[in-house]
């Protein structure tokens, strides 16, 4: 099995995708000679021309918009938002029209297109280079949403994003870029909602997305010392959810954590908890656990973004609230 | 596909068939107004009277495989466009058998067999998605063209400024289409805009801009032929800027507290597009009556036909969400 990165595992997907498909394009800001803001597309400009390694206006509105435009006439377009925040911007065309122009025909039209962006804190981008927003997006019908953990997870689920007949929006946290995975020798397309058991346990349930996973891997590390065995899931694809599998490993452990870097109020972890209590009430030891950020934009000092956002400790606490342990 | 023709003007064969359409508009329209005061009617509507000569003159010049994208303002683009008025009108009925199925409404009328990607209710919303429908049409070398239909108001917007920027950068095959009524809802150009001319809104993007009198039909269609043929051939976007007039208030009911009572009534006396054709072809009053008898049925068939369709099942409104 090849190892990628995260990035790599992007990257691959993407390429995959173009080298095979003319329909298949990106765009997006600084893409081309300079492979993107985070450097997921380096070196694609030389493979694929400045055509379909396209660079944009700052212009989050058109060049959203222009990759609908472009899936209506059935190509296959990824725009790439350089930042999670700009999806602000971004947020017309993808709320009020790729989401709604199957709807509103009457299902006449597909918009097949893919919104890639990123976001996360770790290195104190500030208040308006890190948030993330996936609650805004899964709130929405007409919208799938995806945020993947590990390289295999990002190259599968982005080549079925690719293919999937809506708009996607696919979440990329930015502190994973470099962290390296084993992959299958060819993209294994991995279905849009399904989530991943990521650590077989018998006392707590962790659902975890984005850098969580891997906050939520390490305290499981750190429970199991205690003697608290940790199961940890990944949703994966966070619209349409993967009720089945939560509820199940809710079921057999009877306790269950949240954990997201978003903030806790109003989060994607919230419609999970209220998932998990209706689905397995009689099944609930203790009440539902949520991680989070703290209720605030996220700060610059990095002393104070660190108190902001969730860590490994952080779920740790949650999960030995749950079995009532104190710390 | 498209099939790229030399006609660059109207015949004058052609032009009781252009009274004739724009006639049948102005008359559902009427209808569209009756049957909303009278109740039957759900929904936000916005007609399009006193702008026919605009939605006639640019659809008509189109070819088969180009596109448009309309705006609130929608049933005389998506009857130019050819939809047939059963389909528009069921489709204000909330109809299964409207041109939306019931889904979308006066302000999301669709027809996508006939190139028409929807009317949008966010104005400037469609502008963006003309420009990338373009970019579609020239990464595969197809000679077609995509058609944004827009108002004074969206001129103001964001999605207007970085539509037509994109567009221009990439010289993509696409006719933006100022239909200056000189109205944002209730508020006139004066108070939204910082300039006079909108023609001077293409000279930020380096694009071409043809300006023409929006109630002459003729010579809308020229402009638009000529418009298509340089989109057409690579040369880039154009900005099409029609001066227009609404006859009518922003929406049906809208009392125009905020206009001159007799305004929109002075206009109609000498700027109707309809009434300037028929002088311009000196139509006998028993031929025009004759005319308007006909387009008359087929709105008053429409009626009957939306009234008759089938409505949605209520649980309907879950299909459709996904692909």
């Amino acid at each position: 099995m090849p190892e990628l990165s995260y990035r790599e595992a992007v990257r691959d997907a993407l390429s995959t995708a173009m080298r095979q498909d003319d329909d298949v394009f990106i765009m997006g800001e600084d893409i081309a000679e300079m492979g993107g803001s985070m450097g997921v597309t380096h070196g694609m400009l030389d493979e694929f021309g400045p055509e379909r390694v396209r660079n944009t206006p700052i212009s989050e509105m058109a060049l959203a918009g222009a990759a609908i435009g472009a899936a209506l006439q059935g190509m296959r377009p990824i725009a790439e938002i350089m930042y999670e925040d700009f999806m602000t911007l971004a947020a017309e065309q993808v709320v009020n029209q790729a989401a709604k122009h199957r709807y509103m025909s009457g299902g006449q039209l597909t918009v097949p297109v893919v919104f890639r962006t990123q976001g996360g804190a770790g290195w104190s981008p500030g208040a308006q280079h890190a948030q993330q927003l996936e609650a805004w997006f899964v709130h929405i019908p007409g919208l799938k949403v995806v945020f993947a953990s590990t390289p295999e997870d990002v190259r599968g689920l982005l080549w079925s994003a690719i293919y999937d007949d809506n708009p996607v929006v696919f979440f990329e946290h930015r502190t994973l870029y470099g962290i390296k995975g084993d992959v299958p020798e060819k993209i294994e397309p991995i279905p849009i909602g399904k989530a991943r058991v990521h650590r077989e346990g018998e006392d707590v349930t962790v659902i975890a997305t984005g850098r969580m996973v891997h906050e939520s891997l390490a305290a499981a590390v750190e429970a199991e010392k205690e003697g608290i065995s940790v199961e940890v899931v990944d949703p994966r694809t966070l619209q349409p959810l993967d009720e089945e599998t939560l509820v199940a490993s809710v079921k057999k452990t009877n306790r269950a954590v949240v954990a997201h870097e978003a903030v806790t109020r109003m989060g994607f972890g919230a419609e999970v908890a209220a998932v998990l209590q209706y689905q397995a009430f009689d099944w609930l030891d203790a009440p539902i656990e949520r991680v989070g950020s703290r209720f605030t934009p996220l700060p610059f000092a990095p002393i104070m973004e660190s108190y902001v956002i969730p860590h490994m400790e952080t779920v740790l606490e949650a999960i030995y609230r749950t079995v009532n342990k104190k710390a | 596909m498209a099939k790229v023709e030399s006609k660059t003007t109207l015949a004058k064969s052609d032009l009781p068939d252009v009274l004739r359409e724009m006639l049948l508009i102005r008359r559902f329209e009427e209808k569209v107004e009756e049957r909303f005061r009278a109740g039957e009617l759900p929904g936000f509507l916005h007609v399009t009277i006193g702008e026919e000569a605009c939605a006639v003159g640019v659809c008509r010049a189109l070819e088969d495989g180009d596109v448009i994208a309309s705006t609130h303002r929608a049933h005389g683009h998506t009857l130019a466009k050819g939809t047939h008025p059963n389909e528009v009108m069921a489709e204000l009925y909330g109809k299964q058998e409207g041109c939306s199925h019931g889904y979308g409404g006066s302000m999301h009328l669709y027809d996508v067999e006939r190139g028409n990607l929807g009317a949008n209710a966010v104005i400037g919303g469609g502008l963006p998605q003309i420009t990338g429908a373009a970019l579609a049409f020239q990464m595969r070398g197809e000679s077609r063209v995509a058609v944004a239909f827009f108002g004074d108001g969206a001129t103001n917007i964001g999605t207007f400024h970085e539509a037509l920027n994109m567009a221009q950068l990439w010289k993509v095959p696409a006719v933006f289409v100022l239909e200056d009524n000189h109205w944002a809802e209730s508020t006139p150009e004066s108070q939204h805009s910082p300039i006079r001319d909108l023609s001077d809104r293409a000279k930020a993007f380096g694009m071409k801009a043809i300006k023409v009198d929006g109630q002459d039909v003729e010579a809308v269609y020229k402009a638009t032929r000529q418009a298509l043929d340089y989109a057409r051939s690579g040369k880039g976007p154009v900005y099409l800027h029609l001066d227009t007039l609404r006859f009518s208030g922003h929406y049906i009911g809208d009392p125009q507290v905020y206009r001159p009572k007799d305004e929109a009534k002075k206009l109609r006396e000498t700027r109707d597009p309809i009434e300037l054709l028929r002088a311009k072809l000196s139509m006998p009053d028993s031929e025009f009556e004759g005319m308007d008898a006909e387009v008359t049925e087929i709105v008053e068939a429409s009626v009957e036909f939306a009234k008759n369709g089938t409505d949605p099942a209520p649980e309907d409104a879950l299909k459709n969400v996904y692909a």
